[in-house]
């Protein structure tokens, strides 16, 4: 079953100066088609204003088509009567963590979203409980947001966003203010989500190292979508990733520098470890 | 021409906790290009605010040019003119209506003649690719990577010798990321500058620094340059850091015997230029 559905999408915005004359009209989406199946782990890849955060921002309704239409579970973001169904269907982690912290307590910071919804109170503390522990955050219930590291408060945002109970979360470069620690935890936890729970994860971001194990990448650039496939197919187009701003994993990009210089090597080379052994045959 | 900390230890006064750093022993030298690598919490944001003086050590001396910082003539003032920091996320701390006003900020506090300043900013802006267009230009529409390169010029227009960034590269894209690193490895170059970048990145250390001073629970655990240090995979593992990939590799390689031994490649143009040797010595 598809989940996410976005056909001929466009999202223009508008610059003004300062007397609000219009200056220049901007496309940040310029016809996008994808398909997310339910279940499934998608990464977005493309580097800053290539369009991606517009995109994530369109899945849940927080804007809405110029042209073309971005089905979520069915529903049509813009259906007005929809657009609560469609944010608790499709949660959004965000890039500061800061932003996303309402409550000074954790546990009611989680409570938040299950409130909004008209969730009953004794449910609402149930979900509380089991989301806190989903993201290995009970420790923490009663402490202030205040306190905790930015990859623990990127977890209490997705445990708020659990809360709500949804099919799929989008996070907009959720790593990109972490530590190596932080990125770690927050990242480990969205792949145990998506395995575990069957949460659709549709993950934006520029670093390739997180993108490794998706089922699907899609590449972004001047707002389309230039490049889709598995990791492997992706990272194996390794001219055309630099050429979009892009990275591909180290053992990958050496692969392919030494291919060029005529050793036999198989054309895809993820690790390390494969890279070791493929270079120990040949000698 | 140093800058010195003589068996510097620092206590936060608030804290019961051990301390920040702890017998700290290092000399910064005129024109090096200076890595510090620690995980959250090894003290390398302590450390870097004893250079400036913004931080007094609870024991041991800091000297600038052998003289220490905080004997009654010294001039502290002087001295911030002289090491400059950038923070995390400077772009945050950017406020005035235009870019030029906003680089134009710091030298006007250093009391200079306005000519000096105007003279300054314009070849700050230039060294930083920040073209005449911009000048007028709010810093509030810039891109990401553009904010932070207008608060590196301001920093410049101090004409600083010593030049801290504390992680100029988080939240960048590659793109983004190579542009800053190029830009102070040319400010290294060019003008002399000393460079101190503190990054999680040991990818960033081995393209761009001389010399990696590692910390760890506030002391110096490695002071070296790359090669060397990288030696050390499994300390470093061990305190929450990695080495670069092309480090990571060799090393294995050199195990295996595919590569003699030796100290291993730290960037991936030197493992290509070892992997090839070695592969046409066995032809």
């Amino acid at each position: 079953m598809k989940i996410i559905k976005i056909q001929d999408l466009i999202h223009r915005y508008v610059r003004k100066d300062d007397d609000g004359k219009e200056i220049e009209t901007i496309e940040a989406i310029a016809g996008v088609d994808l398909e997310v199946e339910k279940g499934q782990f998608i990464a977005v890849l493309g580097h800053n204003g290539s369009g991606k955060s517009s995109l994530a921002k369109h899945i849940n309704g927080l804007l809405m088509p110029a042209e073309g239409t971005v089905y979520v579970k069915g529903m049509d973001t813009q259906s007005e009567a929809d657009i609560w169904k469609i944010r608790q269907t499709a949660g959004i982690v965000l890039q500061n963590p800061d932003n996303q912290i309402v409550a000074n307590i954790v546990e009611e910071d989680v409570a938040f979203g299950p409130e909004n919804i008209g969730v009953p109170t004794e449910e609402i503390w149930e979900r509380v409980a089991a989301c806190l522990e989903e993201v290995g955050m009970t420790a923490y219930r009663m402490s202030s947001p205040n306190h905790l590291s930015g990859g623990q408060k990127q977890r209490v945002a997705i445990a708020g966003i659990l809360a709500m109970e949804p099919d799929c979360i989008i996070l907009d470069e959720p790593t990109a203010m972490l530590d190596p620690k932080g990125r770690q935890d927050v990242i480990k936890t969205v792949h145990r989500l998506n395995q575990e729970k069957g949460i659709t994860i549709i993950l934006i971001t520029h670093k390739m190292e997180e993108v490794v194990e998706a089922d699907r990448l899609f590449v972004m650039d001047h707002g389309k979508v230039v490049m889709s496939g598995t990791p492997t197919e992706v990272f194996a187009r390794v001219d055309e990733m630099k050429g979009y701003g892009l990275e591909v994993p180290p053992a990958m990009e050496l692969t392919y520098e030494l291919r060029k210089e005529g050793l036999p090597l198989p054309e895809i080379i993820m690790t390390k470890e494969e890279l070791v052994k493929e270079l120990c045959q040949l000698s | 021409m140093s800058i010195i900390l003589d068996n510097v230890s620092f206590k936060y006064k608030d804290s019961s906790r051990r301390n920040a750093l702890t017998d700290v022993s290092l000399e910064i030298k005129k024109g090096e290009f200076v890595g510090i690598a620690g995980h959250t919490g090894s003290g390398k944001s302590t450390l870097i605010q004893h250079f400036n003086g913004l931080i007094k050590p609870t024991a041991g001396r800091v000297l600038y040019d052998g003289q220490d910082i905080y004997e009654k003539e010294f001039s502290l003032r002087e001295l911030r003119g002289k090491v400059g920091l950038c923070f995390q996320y400077p772009e945050h701390q950017l406020f005035e209506v235009t870019v030029f006003d906003d680089i134009c900020f710091g030298p006007k506090n250093l009391g200079l003649e306005e000519e000096e300043i105007k003279k300054r900013a314009e070849e700050s802006m230039e060294m930083v690719g920040l073209d005449e267009s911009y000048r007028e230009k709010s810093p509030f529409e810039l891109s990401g990577g553009q904010k932070r390169r207008v608060a590196v010029a301001g920093i410049l227009a101090m004409e600083p010798e010593y030049f801290i960034l504390d992680e100029p590269t988080a939240g960048l894209d590659p793109k983004g990321r190579d542009k800053v690193l190029k830009l102070l490895k040319k400010i290294n170059q060019e003008k002399g500058i000393t460079i101190i970048l503190v990054t999680h990145s040991m990818e960033e250390i081995a393209d761009y620094a001389d010399r990696l001073i590692v910390m760890d629970e506030g002391k110096v655990k490695f002071d070296n340059t790359p090669a060397e240090v990288f030696k050390h995979k499994e300390e470093l593992e061990s305190i929450g850091l990695t080495v670069p990939f092309a480090a990571d590799l060799t090393t294995d390689l050199m195990v295996n015997g595919f590569v003699p031994e030796g100290s291993p490649a730290i960037t991936l143009e030197e493992a290509k230029a070892m992997i090839l040797a070695s592969y046409k010595k066995d032809r």
